[in-house]
């Protein structure tokens, strides 16, 4: 655990852990809501609006291009509630529709734009690309405290901390009306919340969560880990406070297992390369998810019957 | 360039190309139905995606073997057997835990993908076999397709569609009514089973085409589109066929003018705009016809209200009412009703004082509850019943004459 530690794997294992997190949170609320693939659309959509945040700005300044994947998944919403609500279709399809759509117009948009000449590609897009994101200047442990060798650290670290702190403070603030209104609305809107309002909030917040998290690990991360990490802690408990604190847990397991695993698990086995770190985690966090299918306590619906 | 695309001149491949997408159109609008009507469209997005470590396995298993391993049909096989596992695991979960089908599908999605991703890797370090191009499963690429590949999208393709045509009844059946479809003696979970298993077919045909990112929205967007334009089960699936393989077709057609337009995306943008002209134009359920409905109610209500002003012989201050009235020569631009004015209103006021009688008599309780302040009474009741309303009517010497 020295200085190439350090430089090489401190930095993504960090990035990694906080993506998880700040995915794992709001994943809580929508598994709950049956709303778990807003997380799958949300990272589809970001795409055309990742290339046009670069198109219109011309460089790969990473605020423009958040702030373009932000409109897209706000257009993604407006386009799902217009082609539900106008057209009378039912949510899933409407969803399908609108991100598989706007996905296709993103390729598409990358094709014709010369973006080949910054890191800017689909494969990009969906793997992330967690093991480039090292910190050169880091020379050992040391470098913790020295301002110099800080001020080197990757920007995506402190973005993807603020937003994990953000979704942090989200859930500890809004903890009553979300849980709530999650399990029972119309209680929540006898007790006069505005139980529209919190779920519009709630996908703001994966949105955030998705795009901060896209930026740094890519979208597959994103899916499984707004679904994998809450629907085993779902199977563990009944309580909410426990479901939240156990995908934490979770989340964190599989980020770090993950990385490790990619990185160091092929050098253990003889091989020189590392595999795809993204992919990895993702896999660990199946992994945990199936474990937990088959020995939580609580994996089966309370009260069910199974006859069968 | 286009036309002749269109008109398949652009050469032996790209015809086969342009069959062989309209055909995988068809096969995938029509098995989309079924999964549309069943409210499971988004199970698509869980077998696409678990396709990719089958795919990743295949040519690991074929270069190992000592093959190039891109051979087609083996690639296709891993898939359809990790598509396979990835339907299984989702079944599993959603019947053996708690969980509900929409975590099933988000996981099994994200970790067959992304394991998918890992074997990827695997493949370029291990360097065994030329995996270049095998990426291209994520989106599709026809540029890279050999004879022979075009010949088994086209063949299977055929095949899918055939399959659907054959299984129609019940399928519909079961997307439907289960209960019903049970109690007529169909085996719901075997038929959802070949459901499934057609939808897998598709999207394992439609990898090297669209790729398996894009492979959901030819399952999902023709099925949809197809829904504006009739509430008959039947039409939505012929309908749903036609508008994929129009998309399949003139897409594969449009990407093949140009180098730089990538046919999965294209196909799948022309599906989109066949998606959005039906919500706008279709009949019925369009937007267009449903906002002209509503314009012309409107219409009718305002005019209705301004003649029964007139009648009562009220100033009309509302402009939208004024300009119906003056349009349809009733009053004058400042509000005097015209002579033709003026006896419509008699005739509306009478109509309107008839119901209000006729509210009030038991025998017609039951037409008069449907009363929309539309109809002329005239429409709904007899004669006699009419007459013995105006009888009543000048008994209490109420209303218009």
């Amino acid at each position: 655990m020295g200085a190439e530690f350090v430089m090489l794997s401190l930095v993504p294992i960090l990035i990694g852990v906080l993506a998880a997190i700040a995915c794992a949170l709001p994943g809580n609320f929508l598994v709950l809501r049956r709303q778990a693939l807003i997380g799958d659309a949300i990272s589809h959509v970001v795409l055309p609006g990742i290339v046009v945040g670069f198109l219109l700005s011309g460089t790969v300044n990473s605020w423009a291009m958040m702030a373009g994947a932000a409109g897209a998944a706000v257009v993604a919403v407006l386009l799902i509630e217009l082609i539900r609500r106008l057209g009378r279709i039912e949510p899933g399809a409407a969803m399908g529709v609108a991100f598989t759509a706007m996905f296709a117009f993103g390729v598409l948009l990358l094709e014709q734009s010369d973006t080949s000449s910054v890191h800017l590609d689909v494969q990009h897009a969906l793997y992330g690309n967690l093991e480039s994101l090292i910190w050169v200047e880091a020379r050992g442990w040391e470098s913790l405290f020295d301002p110099v060798a800080l001020a080197g650290l990757p920007p995506e670290l402190t973005r993807i901390a603020i937003v994990a702190l953000l979704m942090l403070v989200f859930t500890v603030v809004f903890w009553r009306p979300l849980k709530i209104a999650t399990f029972d609305e119309g209680f929540a809107r006898v007790l006069g919340m505005r139980t529209n309002l919190i779920g519009l909030g709630l996908v703001i917040m994966a949105a955030i969560a998705a795009v901060a998290a896209f930026d740094a690990v890519g979208s597959i991360i994103v899916i499984a880990m707004f679904i994998c990490p809450p629907a085993a802690a779902r199977l563990m408990t009944n309580r909410l406070e426990a479901q939240v604190l156990w995908s934490v847990a979770f989340a964190v397991f599989s980020a770090v297992m993950g990385y490790v695993l990619a990185g160091y698990g092929p050098l253990w086995l003889g091989a020189d390369d590392a595999v795809s770190a993204a992919g990895m985690i993702a896999t660990v966090a199946g992994l945990v998810l199936a474990l937990a299918a088959f020995y939580a306590p609580h994996r089966q619906s309370s009260g069910a019957s199974r006859a069968t | 360039m286009l036309l002749e695309a269109l008109t398949l001149q652009l050469g032996y491949n790209a015809t086969l190309v342009a069959i062989g997408a309209a055909l995988l159109g068809i096969a995938a609008g029509a098995a989309g139905t079924f999964l549309f009507l069943r409210k499971r469209a988004l199970v698509s997005d869980a077998i696409s995606h678990s396709t990719l470590p089958g795919v990743g396995l295949a040519f690991l298993v074929m270069a190992s073997l000592g093959g190039d391993g891109r051979h087609l049909a083996g690639l296709m096989l891993g898939a359809a057997l990790t598509a396979g596992a990835g339907l299984l695991c989702m079944h599993w979960l959603t019947r053996r835990t708690r969980l509900a089908e929409d975590a099933a599908i988000g996981a099994v999605l994200s970790v067959f993908f992304g394991f998918g991703v890992v074997l990827l890797t695997v493949i370029q370090t291990v360097s065994i076999g030329r995996p270049a191009g095998l990426t291209d499963f994520l989106l599709g690429a026809t540029a890279g397709m050999l004879f022979g590949d075009a010949v088994l999208i086209a063949v299977a393709g055929a095949l899918a569609v055939l399959a659907v045509w054959a299984m129609r009844r019940p399928m519909t059946l079961v997307a439907f009514d289960a209960g019903f479809a049970a109690a007529t003696g169909i085996d719901v979970r075997r038929v959802d089973l070949a459901m499934m298993g057609l939808v897998m077919a598709v999207t394992i045909i439609g990898l090297k085409v669209v790729g398996l990112v894009l492979i959901v929205a030819l399952l999902i967007i023709p099925p949809v589109a197809a829904r504006f334009w009739s509430d008959r089960s039947d039409r939505v699936l012929g309908i749903a066929g036609v508008f994929g393989g129009l998309s399949g077709f003139i897409g594969a057609a449009i990407s093949a003018t140009a180098p730089a337009l990538p046919t999965g995306p294209i196909i799948v943008l022309t599906a989109f705009t066949l998606f959005a002209l039906s919500m706008l134009f279709a009949p019925g359920r369009g937007l267009l016809v449903g906002w002209l409905r509503h314009r012309r109610q409107q219409r009718r209500i305002h005019l209705r209200q301004g003649l029964l002003a007139i009648a009562q012989d009220l100033p009309i201050y509302e402009r939208y009412t004024l300009n119906l009235l003056v349009r349809a020569g009733l009053a004058r631009p400042d509000g005097v009703p015209t002579e033709l004015g003026r006896w419509r209103a008699a005739r509306a006021c009478r109509d309107e004082s008839r119901w209000a009688v006729a509210r009030r008599m038991h025998s017609h309780e039951a037409i008069v509850s449907r009363y929309d302040g539309l109809r002329p009474i005239e429409v709904v009741l007899t004669e006699d019943e009419i007459r013995e309303i105006d009888r009543q009517l000048a008994e209490v010497g109420e209303g218009c004459t």
